[in-house]
């Protein structure tokens, strides 16, 4: 199951070049760059690990994408996403987030019912990847 | 006429860098071989677009450059044009300068070069990366010494980021052309070499007068006379470094103009007196009686 999130996320994934046209955009309005990835794929799992800090002076995209090309060589196989920060007032979140790259198989996620008292039941989305441990997921 | 005919006329003006170049003999007083070897670079980068654009074998023009010279001979200023020039001539995506040194790229411990030389090279990005003082870079005699590892890795950027960026080395000459000896592989990417001549004393006089025009400052005639003795006296002392030890003097003039109209304070002052620097102001200066001036000591 392709597992999409952020902006762009009805698109097919973006080439080298359409990412880093997308950095270029968000260096243009002066957001910081910064690169996320996890083997953790569940939607309402926010915290993932930084590839390094923020990029804050970088004036070219092709300085991002330095990064961007060393975090896909050191992760292949995990998600791993683009992060725009406006630090402008009144803003000072994050303005624009992107996958980049995706492990070659998505195992997708089993629907998990849990039946209460009477007829109740609570629902969890539980991903199949992460039966197994961090780091041999994908 | 034919519509082979090339308009290089056109693309001269159209790419603009008439004004760079201008600036940059406006700007910089002397310098006639830099200022000739930069125009001469920036026919050379037209004509290779040029050949580019009719399908003429144009391989990419190696823009990484040396700047030699003593300190204060206008060096960063040459690139800041540079990067302009460049820029104009779409040979760089930005056109910013990220002006840097040994401590800016080279570590303190292993693991820690790397990340800082890529620190750099990430915001020189689509722009020139001038390192000034370049040959520190290498130190021969300790063989554990990290600046290898940076040099490394520049070479390899320099390699995998052709069009991305542009990389100027400078340095005293003796220093650069050992530190090329010792790095062939620098040395085989750079291609063009500028050399950056002393001014002599009439040039420097012309640069005080600059500085004190946009300072807002004026001499009066002995002062004239005593910055020019201040300037052949005090290329003699060590640590001659140009138009730099003629900013230091003119601010140290400031200080002493400032602490003259200070003790003076109970007559009133007119606004000329506040712009003026008079002979006594220079005078002061221990270049006079044979000494090196304060703080100039400590100067590279």
């Amino acid at each position: 199951m392709r597992i999409t999130q952020g902006t762009f996320s009805f698109l097919p994934d973006l080439t080298r070049e359409q990412i880093a046209a997308q950095v270029s955009y968000c260096l243009d309005k002066d957001w910081a760059v910064g690169i996320e990835y996890t083997d953790d794929p569940h939607p309402r799992n926010l915290y993932w690990e930084m590839y390094g800090n923020p990029m804050f002076d970088i004036k070219d995209a092709e300085g991002v994408m330095i990064e961007v090309d060393r975090a896909i060589a050191e992760h292949p196989n995990e998600y791993i996403k683009i992060n725009a920060f406006d630090a402008s007032h009144g803003w000072e979140s994050i303005r624009l987030s992107f996958i980049v790259n995706r492990p070659k198989e998505e195992p997708g996620f089993r629907l998990q019912r849990t039946e209460f008292e009477g007829r109740k039941i609570r629902y969890t989305t539980h991903s199949y990847a992460t039966d197994a441990p961090s780091g041999n997921r994908y | 006429m034919d519509a082979d005919a090339i308009d290089l006329n056109s693309i001269y003006q159209d790419s603009d860098i008439e004004s760079a170049i201008a600036l940059l003999d406006e700007e910089l007083v002397g310098l006639a071989p830099v200022k000739s070897r930069v125009s001469e670079i920036a026919s050379l980068l037209v004509v290779e677009k040029l050949r580019n654009q009719v399908g003429l074998q144009a391989q990419p023009p190696s823009l990484h450059m040396s700047f030699t010279g003593n300190p204060g001979t206008g060096k960063t200023t040459v690139a800041l044009r540079m990067a302009d020039i460049l820029k104009k001539l779409d040979y760089v995506r930005k056109g910013h300068l990220v002006a840097c040194t040994r401590d800016d790229l080279v570590g303190e411990f292993i693991g820690h070069t790397a990340p800082k030389t890529r620190e750099m090279i990430k915001k020189a990005m689509g722009g020139v990366l001038f390192i000034d003082e370049a040959y520190f870079l290498y130190r021969p005699e300790n063989e554990r010494d990290y600046g290898k590892e940076a040099i490394e890795i520049l070479l390899q950027a320099m390699e995998d980021h052709r069009d991305d960026f542009v990389v100027i080395l400078a340095g005293y000459e003796k220093e650069m052309d050992k530190f090329f000896g010792a790095n062939p592989g620098m040395a085989s990417r750079v291609a063009h070499h500028i050399d950056f001549p002393d001014y002599d004393d009439k040039e420097l006089v012309q640069i005080a007068d600059r500085m004190l025009v946009t300072m807002q400052y004026q001499l009066t005639d002995g002062a004239k006379e005593a910055l020019s003795e201040y300037i052949s006296l005090r290329r003699q002392r060590p640590n001659f470094s140009n138009a730099r030890s003629i900013r230091n003097a003119l601010d140290r003039c400031r200080l002493r103009q400032a602490k003259r109209l200070f003790d003076g304070r109970k007559e009133s002052i007119t606004r000329d007196d506040l712009a003026m620097i008079k002979e006594e102001d220079l005078r002061a200066s221990r270049v006079f009686s044979g000494g090196v001036d304060q703080n100039e000591g400590n100067q590279k």
